[in-house]
């Protein structure tokens, strides 16, 4: 690009003209919105109870199949900045809420196909922009009117496995739901902190395992190591065991400045072999003496190390993995000790009983820790016929941890099958006819967009999805009764309520959040500039 | 101006997508293409397959097991993939019915294809196949024979079970004994499923019928130049550790000298180190020591001066195993000899297979212990031996746990698919057409298996539907004489679990397959040229 100063003279702005490619103004625009509603029509198909999943073929030939949006776009290898965008908020959705992470991306891509006919009407995006600001302010609000609230405590946790149901109904362990579902929250809640609403996900530990199938699913009070005890002759099974959490290796120093010990006669020789020796033992005996039972250590032991252990009658797991070692230090009160010298008796973790355990005809062992002193620590053994449903269910059980997670945190509900989003659309379209000027388009057209999520719902679940969606809207208006949606299990009835489908208040306000300022962002670029030669 | 219009791409260079119908066909066409490939070596006349490896053209596997197969070719397409996986999960858990999980698996996904093309949505099917699946769990729990009572009924409930197993592998025409040697081990192990206190052992030479179970444990190793070949009463010490010279294990150490004499003055402390290692081990009061690693000529001729017997170069799972039926701890350091828990055997010998010599232990600490020994006149005909003998085993030791049986030969398919079938005339709607395929699945494999003896297979399934119909219940496939019999009369049997299995992974790969509506090909990572 070149621009003259004011003596005449060019310079460049951009430099390497023929390397770059350059779309500016309305196509570019045009481009954006058409490679968002690429991805979101991609996400469009696993929306819902009947929805489809996708495998995913990463750079090595292994196989994913999943329906988590979140998970689709991180693994689809997107290289279209618009789609990175979409993926990047997927994982926004992701981190804050767990769940929703498809219909954000959906509700996004038909804001801007939405947007696609405004511009074609002349209007300037950032009035789009505007518009659709205050539209979702006025959706969230209309949120929080027709929300409805949950109650529950530690005993009557129904509604809660109610509403990790609908999380959970989407996902292929739908025909588990009720089991899986239950687990879930069962292993919210007993981490949860019901008072200061607060969950400590640290505590709960997702462990994998193939064998049975998904229904064979358990929880676990206590925690799951996927190791055994570093030699076969160490007890099994040990009660009340002390803990030391070990992070150096049972190995000779290895100082990480580079050296060299010469031995240059006899006399040091025996010197140096005796000082090996002492190594050795110094480490086990201080371990003894702080009066652990058990050894855990992230790194390895050397053979005669692990002997003396054995003599010294201390089980020891080695190569335990760090998250593992932290939340063993977190469950049983230990303290991660980094120096053999600085273990002590109060560094010491406790728990009721560690085991191990074997698994199937495979010499597979896992070593459980259960009873952990400090806090309450749980893991769920997700089970299941082959890998990749139990990588599978492991993310599902996780959006379901993640429902109950924010219903504990506030307990407001939303119905869910479309009915949050109809009703707000019904909402909006009302609205839009009090407000003068251009806005008014823009709000019709997020109303519009809204009913993207129940089409697609429809249409998934095999049925005249314009004609069911406008069904349920009219219904809506008539009846006042927000909570009628789409029935996609063709169950005789479009009450929500009585389906006992509904989602979380925060997931679906954030849902909207997010997808609105996303359509913004996008809206508001105009001037693509590429290298050309990479598409 | 054109670009704005075109469709947008989104993924990376070199990545490929597959959407709806397109992204199905392949999901069908891989998936069933593998059934296909290993469904000829369903069944007591199924054929084995050859496997030559990539890299070595001289080395290859002879072999008639789903899982070797399955895990032994190269596949790129993702729902065979899940195919192998469910067959290689299947192995690991049970041991047995690697194939016709995968076979099953592979008919469910033709029948399904057949009702998508009738415009059926796969969520439809999927809700009618985990119906069906239910129904055909029920019933198959229904009809199973629980033996746990009757020990000595068990027994010959095992001998049939793993006759039942050998008569599809290359063991058949010695079943019987494999049987026996197979149950006769399965028992030693007192309900642990740890198959690892059986040794099987591969010799070449003789044939497959002189194969035959050792008491005790034998390893394939010799014993030092020059020491006994016979002790009584040892006591043994199992140990890893160096006993070829002994580094010191401090980083960086070396030996730096500048004269010979006094080289050869540390070469003697080195020397005198690993005597006083000797020393000490003969210390403990042993007259046989076991090591993992070497052991050089200097230590072995201590241990002969001193009356110990050592045995170098026990690999790592023989030692466990050493360590496991001598009873013995596996020791590293030696200097608290009252600490250390010694093995015993009453008797180490050495002996003779074939040509071989090896040591046996016999009159271990464990009883449970004992070694298999297989001959046969190839290297092929031996691993797949072993393999076969494995997969009974693990049939047998989880039986052991769970003692229920079901009938074999075709048998417990029929009557699944059967309540399948009943159940479906109640179910209206669309669910009952995929019922019915399921129950069409399940009828396939007697007829797969009938396919593969050479028999008229569809006369002969048919003939068996029909005596089921007709309330002989316990029908099956004869396969040797092609007709229809009473099984219980045959005493084909098979595990419960293997069934159970079988029917649980494969419609859980089935709906994990019919899920999926996308296909999305990652760029395959580069390669450099090596």
């Amino acid at each position: 690009m070149l621009r003259f100063d004011s003596s005449g003279k060019p310079f460049i702005i951009i430099r390497d003209q023929d390397q770059k490619e350059r779309l500016t103004g309305s196509e570019a625009r045009k481009a954006n919105i058409l490679a968002a509603m690429t991805v979101a029509n991609l996400m469009k198909t696993s929306i819902g109870p009947l929805g489809m999943d996708k495998i995913l073929v990463d750079q090595d030939g292994e196989v994913t199949a999943t329906n988590d949006g979140a998970t689709i776009l991180k693994n689809m290898q997107v290289e279209n900045p618009i789609a990175k965008l979409l993926v990047e908020l997927s994982q926004g959705q992701d981190d804050e809420i767990g769940d929703g992470t498809t219909s954000v991306v959906v509700l996004a891509g038909a804001l801007l196909e939405e947007s696609l006919s405004l511009l074609e009407k002349g209007i300037h995006p950032s009035k789009i922009s505007e518009g659709y600001e205050k539209a979702c302010d006025i959706a969230v609000k209309h949120l929080l009117t027709i929300c409805d609230k949950i109650e529950f405590d530690k005993e009557n946790y129904e509604s809660l496995v109610l509403s990790a149901k609908t999380s959970l109904g989407s996902k292929i362990v739908n025909q588990y739901t009720d089991k899986i579902a239950k687990i879930s929250v069962e292993a919210v809640l007993a981490v949860a902190d019901l008072e200061r609403k607060d969950v400590r996900f640290d505590l709960i530990k997702l462990e994998g395992k193939t064998g049975g199938t998904l229904g064979d699913t358990e929880l676990i009070d206590g925690i799951i190591i996927p190791k055994n005890f570093s030699h076969p002759q160490m007890p099994k099974q040990i009660k009340n065991a002390k803990i030391a959490i070990l992070t150096c290796p049972f190995e000779p120093p290895k100082p990480k400045t580079g050296h060299k010990l010469d031995i240059d006669s006899v006399k040091k020789y025996k010197e140096l072999l005796e000082i090996e020796q002492n190594y050795f033992k110094e480490m086990t005996d201080l371990v003894k003496k702080s009066g652990a039972t058990l050894v855990l250590c992230q790194w390895g032991f050397d053979d005669e190390a692990n002997h003396l252990l054995l003599q010294k009658k201390l089980p020891a797991v080695r190569w335990v993995s760090g998250t593992d070692i932290e939340l063993i230090a977190i469950a049983t009160g230990a303290r991660i000790v980094p120096r053999f010298s600085e273990l002590t008796e109060k560094k010491l973790g406790k728990a009721g009983m560690v085991i191990e355990k074997s698994i199937g005809t495979t010499d597979e062992k896992m070593i459980v820790i259960e009873k952990c002193s400090n806090t309450k620590t749980v893991t769920i053994l997700v089970k299941g016929g082959n890998k990749m449903v139990v990588e599978e269910g492991k993310r599902s059980i996780h959006d379901a941890l993640c429902v109950t997670r924010n219903l504990i945190k506030d307990n407001r509900i939303v119905y869910g099958g479309g009915a949050a989003e109809i009703s707000c659309s019904v909402a909006l379209n009302k609205a839009s006819k009090e407000i003068t000027g251009i806005e008014q388009y823009s709000i019709r057209a997020f109303s519009q967009a809204l009913l993207s999520v129940p089409i697609a719902l429809a249409s998934n679940s095999g049925l005249n999805s314009l004609e069911a969606v406008s069904e349920i809207q009219l219904q809506q208006l008539e009846d006042k009764k927000p909570f009628l949606g789409i029935d996609c299990l063709s169950k005789g009835t479009s009450n929500m309520k009585e389906q006992n489908v509904f989602d979380t208040l925060r997931g679906k306000i954030q849902e909207f959040l997010l997808a609105t300022q996303m359509a913004k962002m996008i809206l508001k670029i105009d001037d693509i500039i590429r290298p050309t030669g990479q598409y | 101006m054109s670009e704005a219009y075109q469709p947008a791409r989104i993924l990376n260079q070199g990545s490929t997508q597959e959407k709806a119908e397109g992204a199905r066909l392949s999901n069908f066409v891989g998936a069933i293409a593998l059934s296909d490939l290993i469904s000829t070596t369903l069944g007591p006349k199924g054929m084995d397959k050859i496997l030559q490896s990539p890299s070595n053209l001289l080395d290859s596997t002879i072999t008639n097991d789903g899982a070797t197969i399955l895990s032994s070719i190269q596949i790129s397409n993702p729902a065979a993939k899940i195919l192998i996986e469910i067959s290689k999960v299947q192995d690991d858990e049970i041991g047995d019915g690697t194939t016709s999980v995968v076979v099953l698996a592979g008919e469910l996904l033709k029948e399904s294809e057949k009702l998508i093309h009738k415009r059926i949505h796969p969520q439809t099917i999927i809700k009618g196949f985990r119906l069906a699946k239910d129904i055909a769990l029920k019933k198959l729990k229904e009809i199973a024979q629980d033996h746990s009572e009757n020990e000595e009924d068990l027994k010959k409930y095992l001998k049939k079970i793993a006759m039942t197993i050998f008569s599809t592998k290359i063991l058949t025409p010695y079943k019987s004994i494999f049987a026996d040697l197979a149950v006769d081990s399965i028992l030693r192990l007192k309900g642990s499923t740890n198959l690892e206190s059986i040794q099987i052992l591969k010799k070449t030479g003789g044939l497959l019928k002189e194969s035959y179970i050792e008491e005790g444990f034998v390893l394939d190793k010799k014993l030092g130049v020059g020491q006994p070949k016979r002790i009584e009463n040892a006591k043994i010490l199992v140990a890893n550790t160096s006993m070829d010279y002994d580094k010191i294990k401090i980083f960086g150490s070396r030996v730096v000298v500048n004269s010979s004499s006094k080289l050869a003055e540390i070469e003697e402390e080195e020397k005198k180190k690993m005597i006083r290692k000797c020393q000490k081990i003969v210390d403990h009061g042993i007259n046989v020591f076991i090591n993992r690693q070497l052991i050089y000529n200097l230590p072995e001729q201590f241990f002969t001066d001193h009356g110990v017997v050592s045995i170098e170069h026990a690999d790592f799972a023989g030692i466990e195993r050493l360590s496991l039926v001598t009873g013995g701890e596996i020791v590293s350091t030696f200097d608290h000899p009252e600490l250390v828990t010694l093995g015993t055997a009453k008797l180490i010998e050495e002996i003779m297979i074939g040509e071989d010599k090896l040591i046996r232990f016999s009159g271990c600490k464990e009883p449970s212990a004992c070694t298999i020994i297989l001959r046969g006149s190839s290297k092929q005909i031996l691993d797949e031996a072993e393999r076969s003998l494995h997969d009974g085993l693990a049939v047998l030791s989880q039986m052991v746990k769970n003692p229920k049986t079901v009938l074999g030969a075709g048998c417990t398919e029929i009557i699944m698919a059967q309540a399948i079938e009943e159940a479906a005339k109640e179910t209206s709607g669309k669910i009952q057409i995929a019922m019915e395929a399921f129950a069409r699945a399940l009828t396939r494999i007697p007829t797969i298996i009938a396919n593969n003896a050479g028999y008229d297979a569809e006369q002969l399934v048919s003939e068996l539907k029909t005596s089921h119909y007709k309330g002989n219940n316990t029908f099956g496939l004869d396969v040797t004489n092609g007709k229809v019999c009473d099984v219980q009369e045959l005493g084909i049997i098979e595990s419960f679990l293997v069934k159970k299995g079988m029917l649980l992974k494969a419609s859980e790969a089935t709906e994990m397959i019919l899920r999926v509506d996308h296909i999305m090909y990652s760029a395959p990572r580069q390669r450099g040229m090596n």
